[in-house]
């Protein structure tokens, strides 16, 4: 175990929060096509009101803060802010656009010992990057960021969400991440929007080309493994926790409402009302979330990928439930692997509405043998498979 | 010998928890925890107290240790932590802009 595993460990152990997502604004100068947020102030919290909040973070415990937006820099106090939370000893990791980073704020991001900047970069060609921003000029503006940033020495990720209208451009920002000499991270998975309206799903790429992510070793390292089938469960698995939303993390807004994660719009308490250890220690909300473990999953515990699926609680619950599956994580696990989720095989049964037997005669082929015939029940995925 | 002076840099993230710190550095981002001795130094590093006064009155005083073996393992603590940026050390007392003055 690293020590940042164990430390991770021991602050589960002791109840303690050691990481948290603090969005200061949803405002943004970019609006790109699969956001999440609504872009309008409606009422942000003050500069003090922010100050006050890290303070009480870092009285907390939280080790690990995340700065982001909206788009960060579209507050005039975000130098500030970041100041105190540096004076404050936390680890700052700020996501933005860059769109608004030149040489000066470079500097002070790097003055003011920032660990990491994380920006979007959704293509290596202006017209993808700029029409997903729907900002003209946002690709080269952003690169110029990157590279004020890396002049500096700062640790710059390029984030690439990956959608349908992207996915053919990951080549090339894999290519554009190393010619900058950034780290590069790519995600998948697009969110609902905090108001619930789930349109924005439909950019997400097919299942096919999540398969070939999935068998990208620049990407996945070892393949083999990677896709390895999921072994089976035990009891420790069975006790375990979904991930540490709401257990050693929790996301704040920029109104400050406190959620388990930026991915889980569950209210659990707002700092304007309340001190943030008396929510962390007693909001029932979070208690639920912490109550949860692999063996009270309805679905999910019956399915072969339990122990290794990538299963956001969060998404699980827009989808209606914290305990029931989240359907993208169970297409993931099934491009993984080849293996339907339980969740896939059940929804196979219940939307069958065909014979209860279908037989389909296929051209025969020298490797098949002749007359092949596939049999597939209504059970599901996992059919019957015969040759005559 | 001269005295040595310990200030804790500006350019780490550090949190204590349980009685244990985390500490990493800005600069590489190399990750130490620190146990309930080396915490104990580690808070008070103000750039002013020498480390030997540091050793006699805190770590000695609170963890029952003698002082040439708790003196040992301060420098070895010291000299680890100086060499990836993460304490500053002078024979000179630090009231240096570098030096972080607030932990938790």
């Amino acid at each position: 175990m690293s020590l940042l595993a164990e430390m991770n460990q021991k602050a589960l152990n002791l109840g303690l929060p050691i990481s948290v997502h603090l969005d200061i604004t949803y405002r943004c100068n970019e609006r790109c096509v699969h956001c999440y947020l609504d872009h309008d102030d409606h009422g942000e919290m003050t500069t003090a009101e922010i100050i006050n909040v890290i303070e009480q973070l870092a009285d907390a415990g939280v080790f690990f803060l995340s700065i982001s937006g909206g788009e960060v820099l579209m507050r005039r106090d975000f130098f500030e802010i970041v100041e105190r939370a540096r004076q404050l000893l936390f680890n700052v990791k700020v996501k933005t656009n860059g769109v608004m980073i030149r040489e000066k704020e470079a500097a002070r991001l790097r003055q003011l010992g920032v660990e990491q900047i994380q920006i979007s970069v959704y293509s290596h060609r202006p017209e993808v990057h700029d029409a997903i921003t729907k900002l003209p000029g946002s690709l080269r503006k952003t690169l110029r960021a990157i590279r004020f940033l890396k002049s500096q020495g700062l640790k710059v990720s390029i984030a690439n969400v990956l959608m349908a209208g992207n996915f053919s451009d990951q080549a090339g920002v894999i290519a554009l991440a190393k010619e900058l000499g950034v780290h590069y991270t790519l995600d998948p998975t697009i969110t609902p929007k905090m108001d619930g309206d789930r349109s924005i799903l439909a950019l997400q790429i097919p299942g096919s080309e999540l398969k070939q992510v999935f068998n990208n070793a620049e990407l996945v390292g070892n393949v083999e493994e990677f896709c390895a089938p999921p072994p089976a469960p035990d009891e420790d698995v069975m006790d375990g926790y979904p991930c540490s939303a709401g257990h050693t993390a929790c996301y704040i807004s920029p109104y400050g409402d406190v959620f388990p994660c930026v991915q889980f719009p569950l209210p659990s308490g707002n700092v304007r009302r309340q001190k943030f250890l008396d929510i962390w220690h007693h909001s029932t909300q979070l208690k639920e979330v912490r109550s949860i473990r692999a063996r009270d999953l309805p679905t999910c515990s019956t399915c072969a990928h339990v122990g290794t699926c990538t299963r956001c609680p969060g998404l699980a619950y827009m989808e209606g439930s914290m305990r029931g599956p989240s359907t993208a994580d169970c297409e993931k696990s099934f491009q993984r692997t080849g293996i339907p989720s339980a969740n896939m095989l059940a929804r196979a049964r219940t939307s069958s509405t065909g014979p209860l037997i279908q037989i389909q005669l296929h051209a025969g082929s020298e490797q098949d043998g002749p007359f092949p015939v596939e049999i597939t029940s209504p059970e599901g995925l996992d059919g019957i498979r015969a040759h005559a | 010998m001269a005295e040595k002076y310990i200030a804790r840099s500006k350019a780490i993230a550090a949190r204590m928890i349980g009685g244990e710190t985390m500490v990493m550095s800005a600069l590489d981002s190399t990750f130490f925890t620190l146990n309930e001795v080396a915490s104990t130094i580690w808070q008070a590093a103000d750039g002013r107290t020498p480390l030997s006064e540091i050793v006699a009155g805190k770590v000695c005083q609170e963890f029952e240790i003698d002082r040439e073996r708790a003196q040992r393992a301060a420098d070895r603590f010291v000299d680890e932590l100086s060499q990836h940026g993460i304490l500053l050390v002078s024979d000179q007392p630090l009231i240096d802009s570098s030096a972080s003055s607030e932990s938790r």
